[in-house]
């Protein structure tokens, strides 16, 4: 029985999304397993979930991506697809929501329809659902470069503040303006505008400022929250934001702030047309995993505790969102259990059997998620022969319905 | 087309090129002026010769209008100490359907854009600089009323740094709530700058 403040899709419909050409499939547990091996689409239907809410999905694909391809790999075409949930809410409210590509429209072009009615602000969208999720690519976040991670952050910012997407989108325009202009003064060897220069700095501190801020609370509630023991047996991380503009804003009010930002941009004006880029601000920041039992920072870290940490962080955001919308997320956890040993395994099992949330993991072996019978509904993904085929794992027992 | 003179599609051609109209509304409209060509259709004809003809852009402010100066400039009973800065005429017929603004108008011609190439130099700022130096009755507010873009936060700092030589008082648009808007609705971007922006009652 799942705990009143879950959010549960409880069916899913698919028609030629990715690699399924169509698939309906009722789900009854609180926590989900797809297990099959490689290519037979369980990411796939991870993605077509994470679809259902706001933003482009876990893989961040483009619309026109999403459709089945037929026709063979060259010169082939995406099909117009379509991906519906019926979820219940924490109130036993049950509701559908559904996207994809219109028939008739153009393949780039994404509906959204909330009980059949179109759907016309995200932020609606995002009172009734969210999810976060976990994907392997995420496991390269501690070899790339600190763009990566932002990213990271910033998406997690995002899910919580809707409109941060904007504030760095406005950042990130005026500091390509300035780049712009100190570009053309090198080339051309003409003074740029100072009173121009002057106006996109402005505009950098004022919208820098405020992303930095965002950042720097959404890392200060993470932290808070996982050495609260969120996580239960999983190890924690601990997060640093390393930005001297979100330091700044620790000791100084925001206004002060952005009156330095500008006067560091403007000093820094010759240095930076020289580099060819703004070389201070918060587009520079990086986000520090710590292993918090060990004290150790996440590089140094084997691959099975860096995934630990990300996952750390991930219930933990979950945990965030659970507070400020009143629902827990979907949980979209991709492959996450093949890099744990066996001990964690049992740690994060258990951790999601505490979370009000409903889980989805995958994984190409299904024996290692054994001790989640009697816990989880499971089912096998086949590719091949019978595509768009997603059978019920007798091996587990069917848990209690919700 | 191009090798086919038929008539009706040249002008469904032309009108679908227009903003707000597609191939479809275009070809709506040229079948109702087709059905009455004299009443509809050579009216019509005769009064976008008429436009053509007469319509052209202030030489002060920028409007277009059929006299220059337009009717606005040549108005003794507006205001000719407060100037309204705009983006382009469009704003400008905006901001008179209101009927809020009692003084003269100034038409940019666009807003700052290193991405698009738009400088200083491609808009009528030097003009404006020019009209207030040399206005007859003193400049005592020059009001920004410029889109809540980055470019156009952008453009307004700049004015109000090449504005202040001239002593006029530089002020810009309030950002927040709507009239008749409920505050649930609002996006946050909005509500901060609405909350930002509050005033004692």
């Amino acid at each position: 029985m799942a705990p009143a403040s879950a959010l549960l899709l409880t069916r899913l419909m698919l028609q030629d999304f990715r690699s399924w050409p169509s698939l309906t499939v009722p789900f009854s547990g609180r926590i989900v397993l797809v297990t099959g091996p490689n290519g037979a689409g369980k990411t796939n239907l991870l993605e077509a979930i994470s679809l259902l809410g706001p933003g482009r999905g876990l893989r961040g694909a483009r619309t026109a991506e999403l459709g089945r391809q037929v026709g063979g790999a060259t010169g082939g075409v995406a099909l117009p697809w379509a991906a519906a949930g019926r979820f219940r809410d924490p109130f036993g409210q049950e509701f559908d929501l559904g996207t994809g590509t219109p028939e008739d429209g153009p393949p780039e072009r994404r509906i959204l329809r909330l009980d059949g009615a179109p759907v016309r602000a995200q932020s609606l969208l995002a009172e009734r659902v969210a999810a976060v999720w976990l994907t392997p690519q995420m496991d390269r976040l501690f070899q790339d470069g600190a763009g990566d991670r932002r990213r990271f952050l910033d998406r997690l910012v995002w899910a919580l503040e809707p409109h941060h997407a904007r504030e760095v989108a406005a950042y990130d325009q005026a500091m390509a303006q300035r780049n712009r202009l100190l570009a053309q003064e090198r080339r051309e060897g003409m003074r740029a505008d100072a009173a121009w220069l002057a106006g996109l700095e402005d505009a950098m501190a004022r919208h820098g400022a405020a992303l930095a801020a965002a950042r720097r609370g959404l890392v200060a509630r993470l932290n808070a929250l996982m050495a609260e023991g969120v996580t239960g047996a999983f190890p924690s991380a601990r997060l640093t934001l390393q930005c001297p503009v979100a330091a700044a804003l620790a000791e100084a009010p925001a206004l002060a702030v952005e009156e330095r930002l500008r006067a560091d941009w403007a000093a820094s004006r010759g240095r930076d047309a020289a580099a060819g880029a703004t070389l201070i601000g918060p587009h520079r920041a990086d986000l520090v995993f710590t292993h918090a039992p060990k004290d150790l920072p996440a590089a140094l870290c084997s691959t099975g505790e860096q995934k630990a940490l990300l996952v750390a962080v991930v219930l933990a955001h979950a945990g965030l969102i659970a507070a400020a919308r009143g629902f827990a997320p979907l949980l979209l956890l991709d492959e996450v259990a093949a890099h744990l040993d066996a001990t964690r395994r049992e740690a994060l099992f258990a951790a999601l059997a505490e979370l009000p949330a409903q889980a989805f993991l995958t994984g190409t072996d299904a024996g290692i998620f054994a001790p989640l019978r009697g816990l989880a509904e499971a089912f096998r993904a086949s590719p091949g022969a019978s595509p768009g085929q997603l059978v019920a794992d007798m091996d587990f027992v069917v848990p209690d319905a919700l | 087309m191009a090798t086919d003179p038929n008539p009706i599609e040249h002008l469904i051609g032309l009108l679908a090129r227009l903003p707000g109209l597609g191939r479809r509304s275009a070809r709506r409209a040229v079948l109702r002026m087709l059905m009455q060509p004299e009443q509809a259709m050579l009216p019509l004809a005769e009064a976008l010769r008429a436009a053509a003809a007469a319509v052209q852009p202030c030489q002060i402010c920028g409007n277009l209008d059929a006299t220059n100066p337009c009717g606005i400039c040549r108005d003794s009973q507006r205001d000719q100490g407060l100037i309204c800065v705009v983006e382009g005429v469009s704003e400008l017929w905006a901001l008179e359907r209101a009927h809020a603004h009692r003084g003269l108008y100034h038409v940019l011609g666009g807003t700052l854009s290193a991405l698009g190439g738009i400088g200083p130099e491609d808009l009528a700022v030097q003009p404006l600089l020019a009209r207030i130096e040399g206005a007859a009755e003193p400049v005592r507010e020059v009001i920004l009323a410029l889109p809540a873009t980055v470019d156009g936060a952008t453009t307004a700092h700049y004015l109000t740094d090449r504005l202040r030589p001239t002593g006029a008082q530089v002020t810009r648009l309030a950002q927040g709530v709507p009239i008749g808007g409920a505050l649930d609705v609002l996006d946050e971007g909005t509500l901060a700058a609405a909350l930002k922006a509050r005033r004692v009652v």
